[in-house]
């Protein structure tokens, strides 16, 4: 089963290669990862998408948490959160698709990001499967690039 | 007053509590070594290599229990020390090793003996530094020796660029280090050692599987407090050797691939079973799913992560296992449900099936009157040092044999690698452990093989006039891949046989040791007690039979209790 795992840590040169280093030495895997500085500018959130049975997903949490930089390990999938990624695509748009990309693109409630006389290329946030929707809607018309961002997610506030 | 960053880490190391350095110089290291030279107060140990100078403060540490220091240099004297680190890492050992490195304007250049060594260790060390700053030396320098000696210990490498020990600084007052991402749990939950304490009372078949964790933490007493107040046998593993005296009715020894009979069916058979610093190790379990099958499981143990990492564990305690079995035998002494005399007569039937088990296979050899059995060598030495000495190990046959036949009475007097299994660890350990206890006998027990891994340390030995004892078991063999090969690869004995190896006695007396040989069980006595009135380093080479076995043996991948015997 994927479990989204959020990990607070240092912002310490080296910090990610033990996270990294940590999933290839221990065989587990690691299907996108994310990360960028948070708003304490030494601390990182990285947030990570892995598959497992509970026990492998137990261990992978127990030896992030055993890191010395790590302050804190969560997985997303225990509570309620919100999942993004964000999608780069640059798609063919020639005269006879250039309307039918921008329908599909209104659609996900995309935006186009850049434009040339035979392309557009398209930004896509959502979730994993939305974003997934929107690449296979629009890959029949004919797509030359994309780019995925990993997903990053948030806890949701207590709503009462 | 400004002071050298080598002068402020020497004066750090000190302020650490650091006797003993186990080093090699080298180019980057010029200035850490000219302040060492003014400090006496300082051992420094030469070794002659520097993988020995890590096993060897992993000995000290061992021996001590305080964290033992090596002090290396770049690129090649760093990849040196990788085994030794790594070792360290398998059995949880509080060292820290300095490493030098190029100058921080040449990282990344290739520059000449620059190696990534934080790269290179990231996963054999507890964590790793590179300092890039004179500011952050000595808080480093103090993190790392924390991370070492507690929670889960382990190795911690600290990097120095020449440019950085060569900086000037103001020492930096010395404060407890505090760190926001790092703070071992110590303390067991109430609720969890009400649940064990339970779970005791009601077992009528309970065994205690004891592991290095006992020792790491000094609770070896409170372990016995335990055992001897409920009755319950204790069996350890490699690394838990001594945590329970090995010669107590209650001990089962060893279990696992090569532990006993009885203690491996008690395993089996146990409807409760106490883990306490142990980690469930393949080499303890054989196969997983047979491994305690019956029973229910408890685990104390500091580090969460080997808590049902192999095994489920009904009943986890995360915590330092002396505070964990202070709790439990402080519940017992509260306890209105525990009667102490009731509990030790609900074990009776237990105990007398693990006698049973005892008496139908006890651990033991078919003693031959014409060739040396290495087992008779080892009985020999456990009565000839009336178990007192400390004994390290190299890696195979010798290190097992040690393990059956030396019963160890006392923690910190078994020193082997054990989850990595390193050959070669034995002479630089008998040098770390006899640099840190100069009155005890230490004595390695060594194969022909594993000798040849790291016998120029023979000199260092000979330089701190440390008077250890080395026994090989010699049998011309890589012995315990050839007792594998003769078991499941049709005794080809493919690249095990060593056709040519040194004459110990005259390679002994090169290095101006003492070396004596017995080639018959008559001579064995003699020669052990020769070495031990010895004032200096001896190699005792026992021309053993050649194809003697380790058993009991546990095939890999069968479960623990099938057993080959003999």
């Amino acid at each position: 089963m994927k479990h989204t795992i959020s990990v607070l840590l240092l912002n310490k040169p080296g910090v990610l290669s033990r996270v990294t280093g940590l999933f290839s030495g221990r065989g587990f895997n690691i299907e996108s990862l994310s990360v960028a500085q948070t708003l304490e500018a030494e601390v990182s959130c990285l947030t990570l998408v892995t598959s497992g049975e509970d026990s492998i997903i137990e261990q992978i949490t127990k030896q992030l948490h055993k890191l010395i930089d790590v302050i804190k390990v969560t997985d997303m999938n225990e509570i309620e959160h919100v999942e993004r990624e964000m999608v780069l695509i640059r798609v063919k748009a020639e005269a006879h698709t250039r309307a039918e990309v921008l329908r599909v693109i209104d659609i996900f409630r995309g935006k186009v990001v850049d434009v040339s006389p035979k392309s557009y290329a398209v930004e896509v946030t959502g979730s994993t499967s939305k974003v997934q929707a929107v690449i296979d809607i629009l890959r029949p018309i004919g797509i030359q690039e994309i780019v995925r961002t990993g997903t990053i997610a948030m806890v949701r506030a207590k709503k009462y | 007053m400004k002071m050298k960053g080598s002068q402020a880490l020497i004066k750090c190391l000190k302020e650490q509590g650091v006797k003993v350095i186990f080093g090699f110089p080298g180019g980057v290291l010029l200035d850490i070594y000219d302040e060492l030279f003014r400090h006496e107060d300082i051992l420094h140990v030469l070794v002659r290599h520097e993988q020995a100078a890590v096993h060897a403060a992993d000995a000290y540490a061992r021996v001590t229990g305080d964290v033992g220091v090596a002090l290396v240099t770049s690129g090649p004297g760093a990849t040196n020390t990788v085994t030794g680190i790594a070792s360290a890492y398998c059995d949880s050992i509080p060292i820290v090793i300095l490493t030098g490195q190029v100058p921080t304007k040449l990282i990344g250049n290739d520059a000449f003996q620059e190696v990534d060594i934080v790269g290179i260790t990231r996963p054999c060390t507890k964590h790793n530094y590179l300092v890039k700053n004179i500011e952050d030396l000595i808080p480093t320098i103090r993190e790392a020796f924390h991370i070492a000696r507690t929670g889960r210990p382990g190795p911690v490498l600290v990097d120095l660029p020449k440019d950085v020990v060569a900086a000037m600084l103001n020492y930096p007052d010395p404060k407890v280090v505090k760190m926001r991402t790092y703070r071992p749990t110590y303390e067991p939950h109430p609720g969890q050692i009400e649940k064990a304490c339970q779970a005791i009372l009601k077992a009528k078949k309970p065994v205690i599987y004891a592991g290095g964790g006992v020792i790491a933490s000094n609770s070896n007493l409170e372990l016995t407090e335990l055992a001897k107040k409920l009755s319950i046998p204790v069996t350890m593993t490699l690394m838990g050797l001594g945590g329970f005296p090995g010669t107590d009715p209650l001990s089962l020894g060893m279990l696992g691939m090569h532990g006993t009979y009885f203690a491996n069916m008690a395993v089996a058979e146990c409807d409760l079973l106490i883990a306490i610093g142990s980690r469930f190790d393949d080499r303890v379990t054989g196969r997983i799913d047979a491994f305690a099958s019956n029973a229910k499981i408890i685990h104390i143990d500091i580090d969460p992560s080997s808590i049902s990492k192999n095994v489920h564990v009904e009943i986890p305690i995360v915590a330092d296992c002396k505070h964990a079995l202070t709790s439990i035998n402080a519940w017992f002494d509260r306890a209105s449900e525990f009667n102490r005399d009731a509990e030790v007569h609900k074990h009776i039937p237990w105990l007398a099936q693990i006698a049973e088990w005892r008496a139908l296979h006890p651990l033991g050899y078919v003693y031959d009157e014409n060739i040396i059995k290495p087992q008779f060598v080892v009985q020999k030495l456990h009565e000839l040092t009336e178990g007192n000495a400390i004994i390290s190990t190299e890696v195979g046959q010798n290190q097992m044999w040690a393990a059956q036949f030396y019963h160890f009475n006392l923690p910190r007097a078994f020193l082997t690698s054990g989850g990595l299994g390193v050959m070669g660890y034995g002479l630089p350990a008998a040098i770390g452990a006899q640099i840190a206890a100069p009155g005890r006998t230490v004595i390695d027990i060594a194969g022909d093989g594993s000798i040849q891994m790291n016998i120029q340390e023979l000199a260092t030995a000979r330089q701190y006039k440390c008077p250890v004892k080395i026994a090989i078991l010699n049998n011309g063999y890589l012995g315990m891949v050839r007792q594998w090969q003769e078991l499941f690869y049709h005794k080809q004995y493919s690249h095990t046989v060593l056709d040519v190896g040194p004459d110990f006695v005259a390679l002994a007396r090169a290095y101006g040791a003492v070396g004596l040989r017995a080639t018959k069980p008559s001579e064995v006595e003699p020669v052990i007690k020769e070495a031990l009135a010895t004032d200096n380093t001896v190699i005792m080479d026992f021309v053993i039979a050649r194809e003697e076995g380790v058993y009991p043996m546990v095939p890999a991948g069968n479960s623990t209790t099938e057993m080959l015997l003999a």
